[in-house]
């Protein structure tokens, strides 16, 4: 099962100025964790050591924020889009 | 540097406005050339921590940004948001979740009239502050 996945400017430098890749799995965890095998550089910045999403990371399954469809679990059909973008925030707390 | 015209810097005003009594936020839009840019639309965004000290971009309106920018071969060039009782100076909390070294971070601050508008790049934790030019 390979779908496709949109990667965010800020990590394209370690990985070869991608803009899309295609990556085999068929859940979201498999997913990251082929891309950050095949990409060691970015290794830490979508995975948590105990393999829960990174806090700074959002994930899209087309237009499903993956978090409300089952985290890490969530499935990965052949067509789908995948869209990585980094949390925006901050403040003065 | 960052250019920006007048509307897009009254823009990014009149969004942090609305959003008070908390912090209001958005997007910055435009062309990069090398380390400058020029902004060519906001897109205003909820700030999902509807909090007056920290704010939070709807990723949904990432998503949309990040796609559209992407087929048009535009940029999303940064952030912008306020800090409603203190300087347009990027705290701590901003610096240390800067997600991407090649954004400008736009501070809006709404403590004095009129409020106070000014970009920085945060790279390695290393705040620097860069130019406005308000191209008429």
């Amino acid at each position: 099962m390979a779908a496709t996945v949109r990667i965010p400017t800020v990590l394209r430098p370690a990985m070869g100025g991608l803009t899309t890749v295609t990556v085999e799995g068929s859940t979201i965890g498999a997913v990251l964790t082929e891309l950050t095998t095949t990409y060691p550089a970015i290794e830490g910045q979508l995975l948590n050591q105990d393999g829960t999403l990174h806090r700074f990371l959002n994930v899209y399954v087309n237009d499903d924020d993956v978090r409300y469809i089952g985290g890490v679990n969530a499935p990965v059909g052949e067509d789908d889009e995948i869209t990585l973008l980094p949390a925006v925030a901050g403040g003065v707390a | 540097m960052l250019t920006l015209t007048p509307a897009i810097r009254n823009a990014m005003v009149a969004t942090c406005i609305r959003a008070l009594p908390n912090e209001g936020c958005g997007l910055l839009i435009g062309r990069v050339d090398g380390d400058d840019a020029t902004a060519t639309e906001i897109v205003p965004s909820p700030n999902v921590a509807a909090s007056a000290r920290v704010y939070e971009i709807d990723s949904r309106v990432l998503l949309r940004a990040f796609r559209r920018v992407d087929d048009e071969g535009s940029a999303v060039l940064g952030v912008f948001h306020s800090h409603t009782h203190s300087e347009a100076y990027p705290s701590p909390t901003d610096v240390r979740q800067a997600p991407d070294p090649a954004w400008h971070y736009i501070l809006v601050s709404l403590r004095d009239i009129p409020a106070v508008v000014r970009s920085f790049r945060i790279k390695d934790d290393t705040v620097t502050s860069e130019d406005i030019y308000i191209e008429e």
